[in-house]
């Protein structure tokens, strides 16, 4: 490589134009580019989503992240002194002041259409599982918090839905319909999700989400519905609350 | 009148170092807006804040509030474009032998002292230097390693549970995403002094990393060189 070469004055300002005509036009690519794609169309109307292009993107990570998560893959557990007495509460989109705990029923809606109805002695009556974990929310803070109820896979295997959890996705729903999500049935099924009715050992309070939530430590605490008041199955993604508003579908960990 | 060429920024690191900067830029930017959500950090002791990361004029100057998700979309968007052109920046230099330009040994320390000196204007003469001065070869070389703890720290508060040892390694999920978060401002410290040197050493530096060369003037070249056949490799 030849490293020092003598050229004209007129030379060396060709050359150096060429060079700055083609950054700029580089740049200039860039930004159209960048502007082009932030301007397209947001992918759930009105209530917002990403472009087209980032959500691909989002996709890809998704089946890259998708495929390398195991069973053996588990959120960190700590003892029970670790946990912190109150919990903070960060969402209550569906947990409306009009709620009759005396009304409440968990609709399970199967397969072939006929639906379920389990009251919370139903649900207690399967084996019991607790974690303390560190619960991770999606705006970036976390806590180490103690929760039990059933795991999700003892609930499907109880209840004889092995048709309805071969499917990709469950979807869950508050009573009111209010909030609602969706999450894959290996993230649903992983060792450490909870159908979950207590906190610190005592039922769930009414801003946790009394009667019934899930506690999903493999996703950010946006999947983890509280209230949940139905739940049903498909091979399609179910409607999900923050997916609409621009958020990741899978926001696992 | 005649120029003698030199040669001094290769192609691929002057793409790489011009792909880097309006991707990195985005990142920053799409990380303040998930930082926002979770703006906790600040620098102090017992009840006093020295420094607030970050007082609620920066947010709203920036429309940084309420935009969580567009962040997190963009952040994980272009952080595959930040890795790539990382990896292969490395394995260029790597491969190239540009390394040895780049790399501080011993003397690269006391040499960057001396090129502290004398920006401050305490010393007269600046350091003699080759392609980069002490200085900058540990700012980047620094850098680098800066940016290899950001995607290592990234992917531990990106997939904690899936990669929880590498959370575990970088001291647990709350302290990855300080270092994450540190990292950050480090690049914006970078870059204002990056700039401030650019700006000092003037026009002729500044354009080499577009065109790859500097000039000088024929005339500057000693005797015994002009003499001999040219071109001539230096390196």
């Amino acid at each position: 490589m030849k490293n020092e070469i003598i050229y004209t004055d007129r030379q060396v300002r060709r050359k150096a134009i060429i060079a700055f005509a083609v950054f700029f036009l580089m740049m200039a690519a860039a930004i159209a580019g960048w502007v082009y794609i932030k301007n397209l169309p947001l992918d759930n109307g009105l209530l917002g989503g990403v472009q087209e292009p980032v959500r691909k993107v989002l996709t890809i990570n998704e089946a890259i992240f998708k495929k390398s998560l195991t069973n053996n893959h588990l959120a960190k557990t700590y003892p029970l002194s670790a946990a912190v007495k109150h919990p903070r509460v960060n969402g209550d989109i569906g947990m409306g002041d009009d709620f009759d705990p005396a009304s409440w029923s968990l609709y399970v809606i199967k397969a072939g259409g006929d639906t379920l109805t389990l009251t919370l002695a139903d649900i207690k009556k399967l084996p019991k599982t607790e974690i303390v974990f560190d619960f991770k929310c999606i705006e970036g803070w976390s806590q180490v918090t103690h929760w039990g109820g059933v795991k999700f896979s003892d609930f499907i295997a109880a209840y004889g839905l092995n048709n309805e959890s071969s499917m990709k996705y469950v979807g869950m729903a508050t009573p009111d319909n209010e909030y609602y999500v969706g999450v894959d049935m290996l993230s649903a099924l992983h060792p450490q999700t909870l159908i979950c009715y207590e906190m610190n050992g005592k039922p769930l309070p009414m801003n946790q989400g009394f009667p019934l939530r899930m506690i999903i430590p493999v996703k950010y605490g946006i999947k983890s519905i509280k209230r949940m008041g139905t739940m049903y199955f498909d091979n399609e993604r179910p409607a999900d609350y923050w997916y609409e508003r621009g958020y990741d579908y899978y926001s696992g960990l | 009148m005649m120029q003698l060429l030199v040669k001094k920024h290769p192609l691929a690191i002057r793409w790489f170092h011009w792909i880097n900067f309006p991707v990195l830029t985005l990142m920053i930017w799409s990380g303040f807006l998930i930082y926002w959500a979770n703006g906790v950090y600040k620098i102090g002791f017992g009840d006093t804040t020295l420094i607030k990361f970050f007082p609620q004029k920066f947010y709203d100057f920036l429309h940084l509030p309420q935009r969580l998700g567009e962040g997190m979309a963009w952040h994980f968007f272009f952080m595959w474009l930040f890795f790539i052109n990382g990896i292969f920046y490395v394995l260029y230099t790597a491969i190239s032998g540009e390394w040895r330009a780049l790399l501080p040994d011993r003397k690269s320390f006391k040499e960057a002292w001396l090129v502290v000196l004398h920006d401050l204007r305490i010393r007269k003469e600046a350091p003699p230097q080759s392609k980069y001065n002490g200085a900058q070869k540990i700012a980047y070389t620094a850098i680098i390693i800066m940016g290899v703890g950001s995607v290592i720290t990234g992917l531990a508060i990106y997939k904690p549970v899936q990669f929880g040892w590498l959370c575990s390694l970088c001291g647990g999920y709350t302290f990855a995403r300080i270092i994450h978060f540190a990292l950050t401002i480090g690049y914006c410290l970078f870059f204002i002094i990056h700039i401030a040197q650019v700006i000092r050493a003037g026009w002729k530096n500044f354009q080499s990393i577009v065109t790859g060369f500097e000039t000088l003037p024929v005339a500057m070249i000693p005797d015994e060189e002009k003499n001999e056949e040219l071109p001539k490799n230096k390196t």
